[in-house]
């Protein structure tokens, strides 16, 4: 945190962007995004499949052309300027795409020469080193597991010493100490002054992030540190524990004043936006039992859930 | 009662057979019609061979270009080659100026026939002193002069009877007052294998060189490598160049497995410059490999990236002179085969092995070959989709 709390409001911005839209033939998968990133921060970026997290860091690191809107990553122009931007960012694909039929070494070697670093073969080997890749160096890519090949993909964008690092969902489908082992990893890299902008679906992972936006359907809808996203939702929870969950649920639901029902595991969280027409919509069924309501504190998925049932699905 | 049954269940294993078979059927049905350049393929393929192959096809060519050398002016000059013209085999289209003219109109594949008749001619006929015509013909591909040399032994016997009527009648019978001598060049055994084997090395490269390049953009896209490829600073020529390079050694390699074949199987001689026609045939495996380059920007998979190779290589085939006498098409089939680099490929490899051609002889059909290998990539690199917009 100490980044955040030295953070010069001017020079520190990273990226830096205004009004960003983006269709694809159809309506816009990005509607008017602007968002500003400091320095040294690691930058969550959440919401569900298809509200238009690729499309937005593709935008970010020239790989899209916005349709309308401007703005800055690392002070380079996103229009016009993205060879500089290339050079500087290091963008992790949402699905591996680096080279099966290559091996790790040679993956790396090759993205060493790209960048036309003075020592391809050692720049390479320093990165296996670092990543902890060398029983593996000679192993195809497209063999590895995997946490593995996360690893390797990461290892290949820190290798021309990026300024600021656009990870795609870095951790989906890998196993939890991978995931662990990723994320102290990005902790050591912002630490050494690298800014990150990592979208993810994990909740955990939202929380080990200095910042976070929620974006659903092309828009932002929540944004800034996670306890702040939490109180600004203004949610009631109770936790309920107990029998017949799950008729619980549907009776709820209905109810006037319920506006989420989300089950964990052997809790039900029963959330409203306004707290005292909750607690008179759920009076009846509080006092019956035979299940165990108690006043919780709604968690950041709760709020994500809350936040996506207000506004209508319109990506299709 | 077992046995009815049995009968039952069978009819109903075989209804859901057929289900089955439906729901397959309807299923590949819709994805066909979905995927516009198979079906445009379907039936472009064969309304594109049926017309080719029956207005551009032609094993009995007529028209063929005839260069002439005429050192007399005597009228009998004149009525062998108005009675040449006639047979229909014959366009005389070219005037050499020397004996060495006239082999340069061969050799460079302009002409197919040389005609020279020798000063004197007229007077020498009248003499009775059996002068002689010259014909020389191409026949490095048999089947596009073996028609025109039989009519014109054909008309050795009656071209001149008009003129020797009255006092010169005397002279008209059997045998003809002068002598036809046909020279066979560069084939004189007329064997077609020495015309199909370097024919054959330039349809092998062409579609060898197709495959290793056409497929290899739209690899990166499909495996989703073209992503990373695009986040990093390298440029569309920088890939472009880097993706043809290697298999300009692969090509180099197969050019000399042919050539050797050719040479050691067949008996192909390489009567000109060895080192020549290794050059051009390196030219002529650019050209290809920027073609089938070309065409991996545009297809959007690798299905569409072979289909694309394959419209293609047809016309190749077919309007190169490679199968078929190239100065036997129509006008417009040889404008459309002017295009194509198999077709230049083919007068530079025919006319090197078996012409002993040189450079000057070929210079028209090298830069051809240099033109189309720039033009291809220049659309390719205009073409690369830098951005995944
Ligand atoms: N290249 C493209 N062409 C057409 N539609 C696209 C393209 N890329 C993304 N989309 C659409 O844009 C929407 C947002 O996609 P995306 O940015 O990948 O979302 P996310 O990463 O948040 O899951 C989706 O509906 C997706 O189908
Ligand atoms: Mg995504």
């Amino acid at each position: 945190m100490t980044a955040q709390a030295s953070a010069d409001p001017v020079s520190d911005i990273v990226i830096d962007v205004e009004g960003l839209t983006k269709s694809f033939g159809g309506p816009p998968v990005v509607k008017n995004l602007t968002m500003q990133v400091h320095k040294g921060l690691i930058y969550g970026f959440l919401g569900p499949n298809g509200s238009g997290k690729t499309t937005t860091l593709r935008m970010l690191c020239g790989l899209l052309t916005p349709d309308s809107g401007h703005g800055t990553c690392l002070g380079y122009d996103i229009r016009t300027q993205t060879t500089d931007i290339k050079r500087h960012v290091g963008y992790m694909t949402q699905r591996f795409s680096l080279y099966a039929d290559l091996s790790i070494r040679e993956n790396l070697e090759f993205v060493a020469r790209i960048y036309n670093l003075d020592q391809p073969r050692k720049a390479a080997q320093d990165a296996i080193v670092r990543l902890g890749l060398e029983r593996r160096a000679d192993q195809l890519a497209g063999d590895l597991s995997g946490g593995w090949k996360q690893r390797l993909a990461l290892g290949a964008c820190i290798l021309p010493q990026p300024e600021l690092l656009l990870l795609d969902e870095p951790t989906a489908g890998v196993d939890p100490k991978a995931r662990r082992d990723f994320w102290d990893e990005i902790h050591r890299l912002a630490h050494e002054g690298l800014t990150v902008l990592v979208s993810t679906h994990y909740m955990d992972e939202a929380e080990r992030c200095h910042e976070i936006t929620y974006i659903a359907y092309g828009e932002i809808l929540a944004h800034g540190k996670v306890a702040e996203v939490v109180a600004e939702a203004h949610l009631s929870t109770y936790i309920v524990t107990g029998p017949q969950l799950a008729e619980l649920a549907e009776e709820l639901e209905k109810r006037d004043g319920v506006d989420m029902v989300a089950p964990f595991g052997v809790e039900l969280h029963v959330s409203g936006r306004d707290g005292k027409k909750l607690e008179a919509a759920t009076a009846d069924l509080r006092a019956k039992g035979p299940q165990v309501w108690t006043r919780g504190e709604p968690t950041l998925e709760d709020v994500f859930i809350d936040l996506m049932s207000r506004v209508p699905d319109n990506s299709v | 009662m077992s046995n009815g049954s049995d009968i039952d269940r069978r009819t109903r294993g075989f209804r859901a057979s057929l289900a089955r078979l439906r729901a397959t059927f309807i299923k590949e049905f819709l994805q066909l019609r979905r995927d516009r350049l198979t079906f445009a393929t379907m039936l472009f393929i064969p309304l594109m061979q049926l017309l080719l192959f029956g207005t551009a096809i032609n094993t009995n060519p007529r028209h063929l270009p005839t260069a002439v050398l005429i050192q007399d002016d005597s009228s009998f000059a004149r009525s062998y080659l108005a009675a040449m013209r006639a047979t229909d085999y014959f366009d005389i289209s070219l005037n050499a100026t020397s004996e060495a003219d006239l082999d340069h109109l061969i050799r460079s594949g302009q002409a197919l026939f040389g005609v020279q008749i020798p000063a004197h001619f007229g007077r020498d006929l009248i003499r009775g002193d059996r002068p002689e015509i010259l014909v020389i013909a191409d026949a490095t591909d048999p089947t596009a002069t073996g028609n025109a040399i039989a009519a014109l032994n054909r008309i050795t016997e009656t071209v001149f009877s008009r003129e020797l009527t009255g006092p010169a009648a005397n002279l008209a019978p059997k045998p003809p007052p002068f002598d036809l001598r046909v020279h066979l060049r560069y084939n004189p055994g007329i064997e077609t294998r020495l015309n199909i084997v370097p024919g054959l090395m330039g349809t092998i490269l062409t579609l060898t060189m197709l495959i290793f390049t056409g497929l290899s953009v739209t690899r990166e896209i499909e495996r989703g490598t073209m992503e990373s490829l695009l986040s990093m600073p390298i440029r569309p020529v920088e890939i472009m160049l880097g993706k043809i390079a290697p298999y300009l050694v692969v090509g180099g390699l197969q050019m000399t497995l042919i050539l050797g074949a050719a040479w050691l199987l067949f008996g192909v001689p390489i009567e000109g410059s060895l080192p020549l026609l290794l050059a051009l045939t390196l030219l002529f495996i650019l050209a290809n490999l920027s073609v089938g380059y070309t065409f991996s920007t545009i297809a959007k998979s690798q299905l569409q990236a072979m289909q694309m190779s394959f419209f293609y290589f047809l016309p190749n085939m077919l309007l190169s002179g490679f199968l078929f006498p190239f100065k036997g098409m129509p006008g417009w089939a040889q404008h459309v085969g002017e295009f194509l680099p198999l077709t230049h490929y083919l007068r530079i490899v025919r006319g090197i092995m078996l012409k002993s051609a040189t450079f000057v002889d070929l210079q028209f059909d090298v830069l051809a070959l240099a033109l189309f290998t720039l033009a291809a990539m220049a659309l390719a690199v205009a073409r690369f989709r830098q951005t995944l917009d």
